[in-house]
């Protein structure tokens, strides 16, 4: 737009106009810069994961066994493998529960002081530090059993995942329009067939996708598995040996003094990081429905 | 507050706000009844008597309770939290809220069609289909029929027999609203309560869904809550006036339309409020 021009809505706004203006333009420009700038903390932050993970990046590093020290081979196979494992435990323990759990709050007792209470500590629970879950799994688990295992890292995860889970889950049964139950009532239906046939099938893509979030921020954590799960140099073979992480391997290795081992924990994040984008990637593109 | 449910006496009965014209045996007989959400009252000592095989029209502005008596007669008002009531209703002279009575087959035998058309995203098949699904009814010959007979008497057949597997939600809102007509129907109840069923459909749809439900009448006893009066004048053999959750008058279409009695009754069809 020119600001020198005679049109009739120029010479009308005055002077003040073009102050305006250039005052607009500024502000644009400078939420533009702002906007921008939170793009620079996740892009060199990938930069750098790209820069010191990708040389060791093979095949051998996603199968192989952590090296002993000094030495230079082997991977974190293992460890891929053991936060599988532990993420694995944790959902069978909490997509159940919390799925479960949205459904009676949501659909069977949605005004009961019983719900209300379960919603807020739900809601509680997503602050929690994860290390707490780890603590708990701790007493829970390891102290019971005897040993560090994958269980006690599957039953810390399963604490941190089931809040994520349980709330996601009834925010998508609350996305599915009152009209549904309506007609599926009127029609005779009972609470467990207007749920089992009309709700579910409607709110199942945004629940899936609390539950692959869940996956994601579970399999990125470390203290939850730091003193649950331990770590372990060779492949898991029980579900009740310490067994390792990805997210323990990078912190053991990150702070050993050989520059081969420092290497492998960028490489492992760079894996790690990939896993968990991936994943979030995943369940944005799969079950990301228009609303109707 | 509300008065503590008692097994009703019908005989005791005072016809005090209404004006019954009982044309046949009655049908669905509305005794002294009040209804409350919450602390709130919406609907005041209702007494009514509909006739089976007949269109009864409730008219009145919004708010005035006539949706609320509606959702009574199967009861899905009991969906909302915190809701009371007093008096009774009786269908075929058996109380809808006797302890015997399963609210659930309650409602298998009244279909209910709702203001905004809510058919399943499913396909159209199995949109007409739900009602025999949830009673266990598997036997495809049965289901065909079903879906046949239940369309066509919603006049919708010919439109759609060749895309019965395709999702329902590709149809026109008339087309929708005459799905869940079917669907309501499916399970061949008596009665059929209808929620302003035309208020979302143009003025063609409408009259489409105006003459099936003369049509529906031979088969069904109709209840219908609308807006329109003309609607009103239109199809229903019986008119009910409600305000402010009251039944101001309860008479034959044509006299509430040419000489109602009451007052309030000649201002709202007048246009004088409403």
């Amino acid at each position: 737009m020119s600001l020198t021009g005679t049109h009739f809505f120029h010479q009308q706004a005055g002077r003040t106009s073009w102050v305006r203006l250039v005052r607009n333009q500024a502000l644009t420009l400078l939420c533009f810069l702002l906007s921008a700038l939170t793009l620079v903390p996740l892009f060199s932050l990938l930069f750098l994961l790209l820069k010191k993970g990708l040389p060791l990046l093979n095949f051998n590093v996603l199968t192989g066994l952590p090296p002993a020290p000094g030495l230079e081979e082997g991977g974190f196979g293992n460890a891929i493998l053991g936060t599988a494992m532990m993420v694995g435990i944790g959902l069978i323990l909490a997509a159940p529960l919390g799925i479960l759990g949205a459904i009676f709050i949501h659909e069977y007792a949605p005004y009961a002081r019983f719900s209300a209470v379960v919603r807020f500590v739900a809601k509680l629970l997503t602050g929690i530090p994860s290390i707490i879950c780890g603590a708990f799994a701790f007493a829970f688990v390891v102290l019971t059993t005897g040993n560090f295992s994958a269980l006690a890292g599957g039953v810390a995860l399963a604490v941190l995942m089931l809040p994520t889970i349980l709330i996601a889950s009834e925010q998508a049964l609350r996305g599915v329009s009152s009209s549904y139950r309506d007609a599926s009532y009127g029609l005779g239906a009972t609470a467990f067939q207007t749920i089992w046939h009309i709700v579910l099938p409607e709110a199942l893509p945004a629940i899936m996708m609390g539950v692959m979030i869940a996956i994601a921020r579970a399999a990125g954590e470390t203290a939850p598995v730091l003193f649950t799960a331990l770590f372990n140099q060779n492949w898991a073979h029980s579900l009740m040996a310490p067994t390792a992480s990805l997210s323990v391997f990078i912190y053991n290795f990150s702070s050993l003094p050989y520059s081969y081992q420092v290497q492998m924990a960028w490489t492992a994040s760079l894996i790690l990081v990939f896993i968990v984008t991936g994943i979030n990637i995943l369940a944005q593109s799969i079950f990301r429905r228009n609303t109707h | 507050m509300p008065n503590s449910f008692s097994p009703s006496d019908p005989h005791q009965a005072t016809s005090s706000s209404a004006t019954l014209v009982p044309l046949e045996p009655s049908f669905i007989e509305v005794k002294e009844f009040d209804f409350f959400y919450g602390k709130k009252q919406a609907l005041f000592d209702i007494n009514l008597e509909i006739p089976d095989r007949q269109v009864t029209a409730f008219i009145g502005p919004s708010g005035c309770g006539k949706s609320t008596l509606l959702r009574n007669f199967n009861r899905m008002n009991e969906l909302i939290p915190n809701v009371s009531h007093a008096g009774d209703i009786t269908i075929h002279g058996t109380s809808i809220f006797d302890p015997s009575v399963e609210i659930i087959a309650l409602r298998r035998r009244i279909g209910m069609v709702f203001q905004k058309s809510n058919p399943f995203p499913m396909s159209l098949y199995e949109n007409v289909v739900y009602p025999l699904r949830i009673t266990g009814q598997r036997q495809r010959a049965v289901l065909d029929e079903t879906v046949e007979r239940s369309l066509k008497a919603v006049v919708l057949w010919d439109e759609v027999k060749d895309r019965l597997h395709e999702s329902a939600l590709g149809l026109s809102g008339g087309q929708l609203q005459r799905l869940c007509i079917a669907r309501a129907i499916a399970s061949q109840p008596e009665i059929l309560l209808m929620d302003e069923p035309c208020s979302a459909l143009d003025p063609i749809a409408t009259a489409k869904i105006e003459e099936l439900i003369v049509e529906l009448k031979k088969d069904f006893t109709i209840v219908i809550v609308t807006h329109s009066m003309h609607q009103a004048s239109r199809i229903s053999d019986l008119t009910a006036f409600f305000y402010l959750g009251k039944l101001i008058e309860f008479d034959q279409t044509n006299k509430i339309f040419t000489a109602p009695i009451q007052k309030q009754t000649e201002d709202y069809i007048t246009g004088r409020f409403g």
